[in-house]
């Protein structure tokens, strides 16, 4: 150590001690050690494949299904195709998962308001409803409500009515919708009209506002004469843009109207509730994590109650509130992959189904995995845009 | 006389909170507040009238009592039951001598079970049971009196527990023919090995993943960031389903039977969220110190060992526990595939004819089981938590 | 005065046209500098100008992308061998502490010896046991970091560096994080290494200290020396503007 010229002069490194060739060099074997594991996984599965006197390939895909599925948003029939019976699948999923998203958002920001109550019983009563539900697996729930409630209503002839347009039995639940007339065409029209007045209103008191240098809702004029427009057309069309479509008695069941499934109510119900006890959870916190301090320095700048609420404490709760409330309905996403225990037929069950027909477990696998990670990635873009976005004008 | 004065401390005026003024600051303090009150009251009269009709007048108890053994352990043979026992035996030492040693949650924890132990004794159940019941408090209460104030025995009991997972297993499983087949393995007990398999072994993968994560090499980092992300990206439910059809597939030659492939499929799944929590505690460990463990001399290994791993894994403590619970609710899903745990006992008593139409009674039963579990784990990482936030140092 | 005469013939530490980036940004442009065995230069310049950067690049806590840096005969390179001599032989304290909170202050000391040099552990603690004598808080060994003050921790991190054996040691900004009233307990400490002849690169903004224990005063600003003088010179006859303004505003505090 004690000698003066340098030990080395760079490029003569050996090669075990050059840390940038290390580097390389651990890569390169981590990397060929994974692939190795993948190629004999892969080598395996081909000659289990053969056993099973299977190819590895999609042709199936445009094969006849031959198996139904009770419900979906698109028309199917068993002559469809695999693929065709995939993306029903697919549907369902979608539609659950965005319908148990409102639901459940819904509910939990009434039980998360709920739960910051100066009111001990409300207080009490929505932590009790956050401790009961989430501590209880979702499937317990969902088959719970399946078969011990949804199941055990009244059947069709002695169906509870609710005003007289809605009914509840043991085969579903059955609502009006509305049904578009030809006078919608003419509604719309005044839609437009309404939508396009909205938007120069909005443009300027946006500019006003700009101009007085003050701050204001630019929308104030804009919201108001869209909703005047749009009622005048209501009544000014000839004849009403919707009719009303009542489920009534036919036969052994309702017809007409919306109908949600005992399948589908009782994964939606069991969805919705279980979430809403998570995003409860995320909203209190995250109302709370804007300190008190916060609160007691707006309320000495002076501002009200309510000024305090959406210029101080929801600015900052918001950004908090809004990767864990993403990741919530992420999970519920995936959890309505459930709907296999009540067998409805959203995109795992149909895969399901159609791995038992096919035997293509492989593919199939391929497929649903792919789907669920599309819109777990979409969503968490989704997120980190928006999370960028919001801690941008934040600022 | 006047020293005594003068040292005597000047105590807070006392508030005159009687229960009427706190029935007005907490419930009727505005009007709409009032109003709230007496909605949610007339809601909760109604409520527990109606369920508690039910569960009186109506519902069917003697389901549970009748299955009681299914819903512990399934099919485990009676004749080997007393494996069962022995593990109950093993783990209520440990945690007697832990009570004496730390005391506090785990104390509190020992008597509840204690508490558990003596109910189930008092209950109309076999002699033997009840035996069994008893000795269990007996080794408790024996072993928090030696473990009391030993606290050189600390890492000792810290080997136990870790020593503790494989021991059980070994027990619960026996050897060969004459052990009990991992197919018999049912109800609750089923439910908790699930879990605790799924904790314990994801644990170091959970780790060695989170670090790959965390690594400056890219190929690592991808390999390991393409792992988690999928895996967080899919229901459990289709791992386990792969974990089904799959590991026959791809492990052709190798008979795993369906509990086995079912502890993988967790294992695997339960790691990749497991290094999402250890990455948070490795990103909460500062760079400086890095800089400083790098500055003494110490190569990677001896940095990870020693400086970042102590200090990430206590803060995340927490979070594990959290994952815990998740897991422990999430293997009901293995009913769906056929196992018979909790839940799958549930629905396999149903569909017994002579307990036709008691679903709400059985669901019931199981959902309380469940709750308890979780609500005790929540509880206890709570505890942590705060225990963690005063004594950080 | 005497550190360079004797120097000229041993430098420990020769730095040559030393260039650093982040990312685009260039932080240190072209250093071209050496220091003599048991110097003390005190690195003083505005935040930003890439003195801490120079000191952490001379034990790799920053990769230099330019230049070469010499340290004791042995040239600091991709070489892993090169890498792990030099850290053992250069010391570093930081500006905040980075004590290790999981440790005792005295196992904060060991652990390097112990891991790093494989020393006996009864023979390391005995050595940091003599160490924290040094700095003057023996009592505190068996206590956490966290429940000692600043000023303490940053005496056990010294202790800590010293523990190695090192020959140069680096000080970044020692006394930044620390209330006032325990800066000089700390400056105490580095003034009797200072004396014991340790080669110290100290970057602090404490003029008192700099003028008093340094050899010479370094000026850095936008990544490059600006000026370089022994202490007398540096205070009483500034010759860039830029320093002219430091010095002003720094002695107005």
């Amino acid at each position: 150590m004690e000698n003066n010229s340098p030990t080395t002069v760079s490029g003569k490194i050996p090669f075990w001690r050059d840390v940038r060739v290390l580097r390389v060099l651990f890569q390169g074997i981590f990397l060929l050690g994974v692939i190795l594991l993948l190629a004999i996984l892969y080598r395996n599965m081909l000659e289990g494949l053969r056993g099973l006197g299977l190819t590895l390939n999609f042709n199936f895909l445009q094969d006849e299904a031959g198996f139904d599925i009770s419900e979906g948003p698109i028309a199917y029939d068993p002559s469809d195709t695999y693929l065709k019976a995939f993306c029903v699948g697919i549907l369902n999923t979608l539609s659950i998962s965005i319908i148990g998203i409102v639901c459940a958002t819904l509910i939990g920001l009434l039980f998360g308001i709920a739960r910051l109550s100066s009111n001990w019983l409300i207080r009490t009563i929505a932590a009790a409803y956050v401790e009961c539900f989430r501590n209880i697996p979702l499937l317990l729930q969902i088959i719970f409500w399946y078969t011990a409630v949804v199941a055990q209503l009244p059947n069709v002839r002695e169906s509870i009515s609710l005003f007289g347009g809605a009914f509840i039995n043991n085969r579903g639940i059955y609502l009006p919708s509305p049904e578009p007339t030809s006078s919608l065409k003419i509604w719309l029209w005044f839609l437009g009209a309404g939508l396009l007045l909205a938007v120069i209103l909005y443009i300027v008191r946006w500019r006003q506002l700009q101009q007085l240098d003050r701050p204001g809702f630019p929308a104030k004029w804009a919201l108001p004469a869209f909703l005047i427009v749009a009622l005048c057309g209501w009544f000014l069309t000839p004849g009403r843009p919707f009719t009303l479509d009542l489920p009534a008695l036919q036969g052994f069941n309702y017809q007409g109207g919306m109908r949600f499934t005992p399948e589908f109510s009782s994964l939606l119900i069991g969805l919705s509730i279980y979430t809403s006890a998570f995003i409860a959870e995320v909203v209190r916190s995250g109302i709370q994590s804007v300190v008190k301090g916060q609160r007691e320095a707006a309320r000495s700048v002076g501002l009200k109650e309510g000024q305090t609420l959406r210029l101080v404490v929801l600015p900052q709760a918001i950004p908090i509130i809004v990767p864990p409330l993403t990741s919530q309905y992420l999970n519920l996403a995936k959890n309505s992959s459930l709907a296999t225990a009540v067998a409805f037929p959203d995109l795992f069950h149909v895969g399901d189904t159609m791995m038992n027909q096919t035997g293509q477990s492989i593919p199939v696998f391929a497929m649903i995995m792919v789907s669920y990670l599309v819109m777990s990635l979409t969503t968490s873009a989704a997120m980190n845009w928006y999370n960028r976005w919001i801690t941008r004008i934040g600022r | 006389m006047e020293d005594q004065e003068l040292t005597q401390e000047i105590k807070p005026p006392v508030s005159t909170k009687g229960p009427g003024r706190w029935l007005k600051e907490n419930l009727f303090n505005t009007w709409y507040n009032t109003l709230l009150t007496c909605l949610a009251l007339v809601f909760l009269f109604f409520a527990f009238k109606g369920f508690l009709t039910w569960a009186f007048t109506e519902a069917e108890w003697d389901v549970i009592p009748a299955n009681f053994r299914l819903f512990m352990v399934g099919s485990y043979p009676k004749e080997q039951i007393w494996r069962v026992w022995n593990a109950i035996y093993i783990l209520s030492v440990l945690m007697g001598l832990s009570a004496g040693l730390w005391g506090g949650l785990i104390f509190r924890f020992a008597v509840a079970l204690s508490g558990v132990w003596f109910i189930s004794a008092l209950l109309p159940v076999e002699l033997s049971t009840r035996g069994w019941c008893l000795g269990a408090i007996a080794m408790i209460a024996v072993s928090f009196f030696l473990g009391r104030g030993r606290t050189g025995l600390r890492p000792w009991i810290l080997g136990g527990w870790i020593l503790s997972f494989p021991v059980i297993m070994v027990v619960l499983r026996g050897f060969g023919e004459n052990g009990v087949l991992t197919s018999n393995w049912g109800g609750l007990l089923l439910t908790l090995i699930l879990a605790v398999v799924g904790i314990v072994v994801s644990f170091p993968l959970g780790v060695f993943l989170a670090l790959c994560r965390q690594s400056n090499l890219p190929a690592i980092r991808w390999v390991s960031t393409t792992y988690i992300e999928t895996v967080r990206g899919v229901p459990l439910i289709t791992i386990l389903f792969m974990g089904n059809v799959l590991i026959p597939i791809f492990m052709p030659g190798l008979d795993i039977n369906q509990v086995l492939r079912m502890m993988i499929g967790i294992t695997f799944f339960s790691a990749a969220y497991m290094a999402e929590n250890v990455r948070g505690g490795l990103q909460g460990v500062p760079s400086g110190q890095h800089e400083a463990a790098q500055a003494v001399g110490l190569n990677y290994a001896q940095t990870t060992l020693f400086i970042v791993l102590p200090q990430a894994l206590r803060s995340v403590i927490p979070a594990i526990v959290g994952q815990f619970i998740a897991l422990f609710k999430d293997t009901s899903l293995v009913s769906i595939i056929g196992l018979i745990d909790l839940l799958g006992v549930a629905k396999s008593v149903i569909a017994n004819p002579d307990w036709l139409g008691l679903q709400a009674e059985v669901y019931l039963f199981a959902a309380v089981i469940y709750f308890v579990f979780c609500y005790a784990m929540s509880y206890a990482s709570q505890d942590i938590e705060t225990d963690l936030g005063v004594g950080k140092h | 005065m005497a550190a360079q005469e004797n120097a000229l013939n041993d430098p420990i530490i020769i730095c040559e046209d030393l260039h650093k980036w982040f990312d685009d940004f260039h932080v240190l442009k072209g250093i071209t500098t050496s220091f003599q065995k048991g110097e003390r230069a005190v690195i003083c310049g505005p935040s930003g100008s890439g003195k801490s950067t120079f000191i952490r690049t001379l034990n790799r806590l920053e990769e230099h992308q330019r230049g070469t840096i010499i340290i004791d005969g042995v040239e600091l390179t991709d070489d892993l061998r090169n890498i792990n001599l030099i850290r053992q032989e250069v010391g570093m304290v930081f500006q905040q502490f980075n004590l290790f909170p999981h440790l005792t202050n005295l196992e904060n000391i060991t652990l390097g010896p112990i891991r790093v040099r494989k020393m006996a552990k009864s023979e390391a603690e005995a050595v940091a046991l003599s160490l924290l004598e040094r700095v003057d808080i023996a009592d505190q060994a068996y206590k956490y970091p966290a429940e000692i003050s600043g000023g303490q921790q940053q005496r056990v991190a010294i202790a800590r560096a010293l523990a190695m054996e090192p020959k140069i040691m680096l000080f970044d900004e020692p006394t930044s994080a620390l209330d006032p009233e325990m800066i000089s307990e700390v400056l105490d400490v580095m003034r009797e290494l200072a004396h014991s002849g340790m080669t110290m690169l100290v970057v602090t903004h404490e003029m008192g200290f700099a003028r008093e224990v340094a050899d010479r005063i370094m000026f850095f600003d936008e990544g490059v020396v600006i000026e370089e003088a022994p202490p007398a010179d540096f205070f009483d006859n500034p010759q860039h503007e830029r320093t002219k303004l430091f010095i002003s505003q720094t002695l107005q505090h």
